[in-house]
This record gives C-alpha cells, structure tokens and sequence, in this order.
C-alpha cells in the first residue's frame, strides 16, 4: 500500500511543481489586482520565453546526469554572430540565423566531445566552456553592443493582439519548441535513450546503443536550441548584447530543478521544466507588482533550490 | 541439423584455445569451452582463475587474443556485444544492467524498441508502445515472473523480480544462448530459488543456458554439466549427480587433478 503510494510519488514527481505554481498564482492574485490579467499573463510568458527555451537544452543535458554551466555564453555567441552579420556584414537575416544557431551547435557539441571522448565531467568542461564562450563574445563584439537591427531579424519580438493581451511571435516559437522536444523525449527511441543514459548508462553501452554518438547529439541539440534562445534575445531586446546571458546560465538549471527534474539524470520530464519556468516567470512578475526589491527574488529563488534538490535527493534516497 | 541425432557432438557454443594476455597477466591460456543445446551448463573457478575473462569472450564484451569460437557450427568473430546478440547470444550481467527509474517494459526493449511502421518509425523513430507493452506482458506471463504491472519502475521491484527481468529480457531475444552472470548472487533463499526456476523455465523454452556462480548449492542443484575453470584453463567437465562437491571444490582450488577424479564424475 505505501509502496504503491510511493511509486505514485516518483511517477508523479511534476505534482510538487505544479502545487508550488498554483500556490504562487494564487498568492500573487491576491496580492496583485493586476497579476491575473491577460495582459499581465501574457507578459510573464514573453519575460520567460528565452529562458524557456535555453532551459529545454539544459533539461535534455541535465536528464543525462550531465549539466551545462556555459548555456548562457553560448547563447550570446549565437545572438552576437547573428547580429553582426545582419547589422555589420549585410547578411539576409535567414543566413544570418543559420549561422548563429549553426555556431552554437558546433561549440555545444564541443561540450560534448570533451565530455564523451576525454571523459571530463560535464560540469568542468562546460565552466571551462563558459569562460571561452565569454572571451569569445567579447572578442568578437569587440565589447560593444550591436545596434541598428532590422525589424525582420526581431520580427520574433513583434507583438500581436492575443485575446486581451498583447502576445509575440517569439512566445509560440518557444511554446512550439517544448512540444516538439517532450514529444520527442516521450515517444522516440532516442528519447527513451536519454532517460537510459541518465538511469544507467553502463546499461545502455551493453544493451548495444552507441552512447558517445547519443551524448554528443544530445549536447549538440542543447546547442541548437541554445542558438534559438540567442535569436529571441536579440528579438526581444532589439540588440545583440556582449554582456547579456550571465544570470541565464544559472537560471536555466534553477527552472530544470524547480520543475522536478532530478539532478542525477534519467527522471523527470520537459513539461516539468516548463513548470520551473513559469514558476519563475510568475515570482519575478509577481514579486515586481508587489514592489519587493529584487534582490529578495533573488534569495527567494535560491531559498526554492535548495528545496527543490533536498526533495529530489530524498526521494532518490528513499 | 543433419547432427540431430548425435547432439552430443553438436555444440551450441564450442570455444577453442581462447587467450587473452592483459600485459604480463595471462587471464585465458588456451581455454577450452563446449555448451551443448538446451543444457544448464555451470562454469566454477577460483577468483583469477579466468572465468569472466572466458564468459566476456563468448558475450563479446572483449576480444581474445588467440583462438576461435563458433556458435551453431559458424564460426564468429565477436568484436562487441552487439555482435554476440546478433549471433543468438544474450547476456545477463551480475550487476544487473537495468535503468532503474524506467519501466520493465522499456528495460526489456531497451535498445530494441519496436518502432512503428511507415515513416513514423524509420524518420522519426517512433515507439510503438502499444506492440512492445503486449510483448513484453506476454514475455512475463510466459516465464511467470510475478508483476503487477509491466509499467511499473524496475527500481518498485525486489532483486529477485529484477534479476527476473533481466533474465527475461536475455530469454526473450536468445536465439541459442543465454549466459547468466552470478544470477542469485545478493538475494535471499525465496527469490534465489524462484531465479532458479525461472532459468529452468528458460531450457524448456529450447536455450541452452551458461551460469556463472560461487553458490556451490545452487550450482549442483542447477546444472547439468559443470565447466571447471582454473589458471586461465577448462581443468575439467564435470557431472553434478556424481562428483561431490567437496570434490568440485578440490579440482577448482588445484588440490585435486582431474585424472584424480573417477571416470564416471566426467562429463566430455
């Protein structure tokens, strides 16, 4: 009996995400006359949609048993080239694109060879990844922050009448995009490979599936979508900016965590991470309409970490 | 096929002077090695005396240096695990290569998944989940592992019912041969004795079965030959019902030869 209780639990680990975002929405609704209202909602979905979109490659790494500290660098690099060559070189806005998101891939999968082939920790090897993908922007951007995008590069920016709100394009690319990979991860033989690897990946190697070649698309795809989160960046804010993504690199692994995905690999789900996004995007909205100083978001947030991992670990202990 | 009649000279597995040299440690010196159809086969040897060494040549899990194996009568040349399935070999490995918060289901078909037909399945490689569900219930039925449900996470079950799996999913893809590494080792006398039946149940389905163990009980119970592994050799082929296992364990340590033992207890 109890133990069917439990294993209601552990496959249910979204219940606990889900509780604390509810619990938020109602407490910020009371707080807030503002905070339910479609404008307000729509708002907390344009805030969080980069962050959303860079956290679905952290959440494939993280399912892993990996992690990826240098998502937010990476980003800028795929903002910054995407940038440039539209505003400096002349590029159409689609090359442009490509190659930003291209560029990101590749130093993603980087990532992923240090971590297959020499056998480095992902957390090494992305921290290092981190600081040269920061160098890298600097360099490159000269420090200096692209202006003068056209309007057909941020076109993801543009905000359209959605209901009785205001929505932008950039929120159904991200949308799109979580259903697309928790589709993925959920149906696909790949996907289920992802779990097994983050379960066991001695298991996996001997059940005869290539795991470098699945560790290293994995890290390549991160890089994809951390290439997408670039461009709603520079959507979002209209320039490509040299110093942006250092508060994302955190934050991604923050909503990964808060949505119930274990930490150790192999258990939770994307739709949880959607969850720890909108948790987020909610506090942040919610706790600005009540006036609290930001750096109580900040200590809020951290105080919601720590729960969320001792959750996750006791329950692996359990 | 045209041996059926002689099956004691048809061997499912035959191995011939297998080495295998890690730097100056020699772990097979010329080993031996014959696994007859639908036999329980056990292989004993002392610590070092090359026994995994042996078992990961047959399972593909290493490469010997020098010899040859032939499995069914062809000869093959295992340069990974995925070569030994292919070959109709399946291994289970004692510690239990199972992902722990996925289902039994998916832990069967792990790496094999059913994938849906048409397009869905090739480009997008598609799980037919509703296919692999029903096969591996009905895996389960067969070989009678007790299970409430197979979706429920392997790391719910106990270690008999996860050995059970694990079992299962080597019985349901052998073509010829199921190799079992220490399969009751870490787990009390109930459930040693329901893996137990459940390698019997494996024979009846037509395999032949290799256990690797120091449960000297469960190997007399169980086998019908045992293969003797000491110093990197097969010392000898044994039959349980006749040697002692005092004796067994004479030959394994090298207290006794196996010219020492009667005529009968051999079992080439």
């Amino acid at each position: 009996m109890i133990n069917t209780i439990k294993n209601q639990l552990a496959s249910h680990s979204i219940l606990g995400p889900f509780g604390a975002l509810v619990f938020a929405i109602l407490f910020f609704s009371t707080q807030s006359p503002i905070f339910l209202t479609p404008h307000n909602l729509s708002l907390i979905l344009q805030q969080v949609m980069v962050l959303g979109v860079l956290a679905i490659g952290q959440t494939l790494i993280i399912l892993t048993a990996g992690i990826d500290l240098s998502c937010g660098m990476i980003m800028v690099i795929g903002s910054i080239v995407m940038a440039k060559l539209v505003a400096v070189s002349g590029w159409p806005v689609w090359m442009a694109v490509s190659c930003g998101i291209v560029i990101s891939s590749f130093i993603a999968m980087g990532n992923g060879l240090l971590v297959t082939k020499i056998k480095l920790p992902p957390f090494i090897v992305t921290l290092g990844m981190s600081n040269i993908a920061f160098a890298m922007n600097q360099l490159y951007s000269e420090a200096q922050t692209v202006t003068n995008l056209p309007s057909n590069l941020t076109f993801l920016g543009e905000r359209i009448n959605f209901f009785d709100g205001y929505i932008n394009y950039g929120v159904f690319l991200f949308l799109f995009l979580f259903l697309l990979m928790g589709f993925a991860l959920k149906y696909t033989a790949p996907g289920r490979h992802i779990y097994a690897i983050g379960n066991n990946i001695e298991a996996v190697r001997l059940a005869g599936i290539n795991t470098t070649r699945l560790l290293v698309g994995v890290y390549t795809v991160a890089g994809f979508f951390y290439g997408v989160a670039g461009w709603l960046a520079i959507s979002r804010s209209g320039v490509g900016d040299p110093q942006a993504g250092q508060t994302e690199n955190l934050d991604s692994i923050t909503a990964v965590v808060l949505g119930g995905v274990s930490l150790f690999g192999g258990r939770g789900s994307l739709f949880g991470t959607f969850i720890g996004i909108l948790i987020i995007g909610c506090m942040r909205n919610g706790l600005i309409l009540m006036g609290v100083p930001s750096v109580m978001q900040i200590l809020i947030t951290g105080v919601l970490v720590i729960l969320a991992v001792t959750i996750d670990s006791s329950r692996r202990q359990s | 096929m045209q041996a059926e009649n002689s099956s004691a000279q048809r061997f499912v597995i035959q191995a011939k002077g297998l080495v295998k040299r890690y730097g100056g440690l020699v772990a097979l010196d010329g080993a031996d090695f014959e696994l007859r159809p639908k036999e329980i086969l056990a292989v004993i040897g002392d610590n070092g005396a090359g026994k995994s060494t042996l078992i990961k040549s047959l399972s593909g899990a290493i490469i010997p240096d020098e010899g040859s194996i032939e499995v069914d009568g062809q000869l093959v040349h295992l340069k990974s695990p995925a070569d030994a399935r292919d070959a109709g070999v399946e291994t289970v490995y004692q510690d239990l290569a199972v992902a722990s918060a996925m289902n039994i289901a998916e832990n069967i078909f792990l790496g094999r998944e059913i994938l849906l037909p048409g397009l869905r399945g090739k480009f997008l490689r598609m799980i037919d989940s509703k296919k692999m569900y029903e096969q591996a219930e009905g895996f389960m039925e067969r070989l009678k592992i007790g299970i409430k449900s197979i979706r429920q996470a392997v790391e719910t079950l106990s270690g008999g019912q996860r050995q059970g799996v694990a079992v299962a999913r080597g019985a349901a893809f052998a073509k010829h041969v199921v190799i079992l590494d220490e399969p009751t080792a870490a787990l009390g006398v109930k459930e040693g004795n329901m893996v137990l039946d459940l390698i019997r149940k494996v024979r009846s389905e037509g395999l032949a079965v290799v256990i690797i163990s120091h449960n000297m009980p469960h190997v007399f119970e169980i086998a019908d030959r045992i293969h003797i592994q000491r110093l990197g050799k097969r010392v000898a082929l044994v039959n349980p019902k006749v040697i002692s296992t005092s004796d067994a364990v004479a030959v394994m340590t090298g207290a006794k030869l196996a010219s020492d033992l009667p005529k009968e207890a051999l079992a080439y």
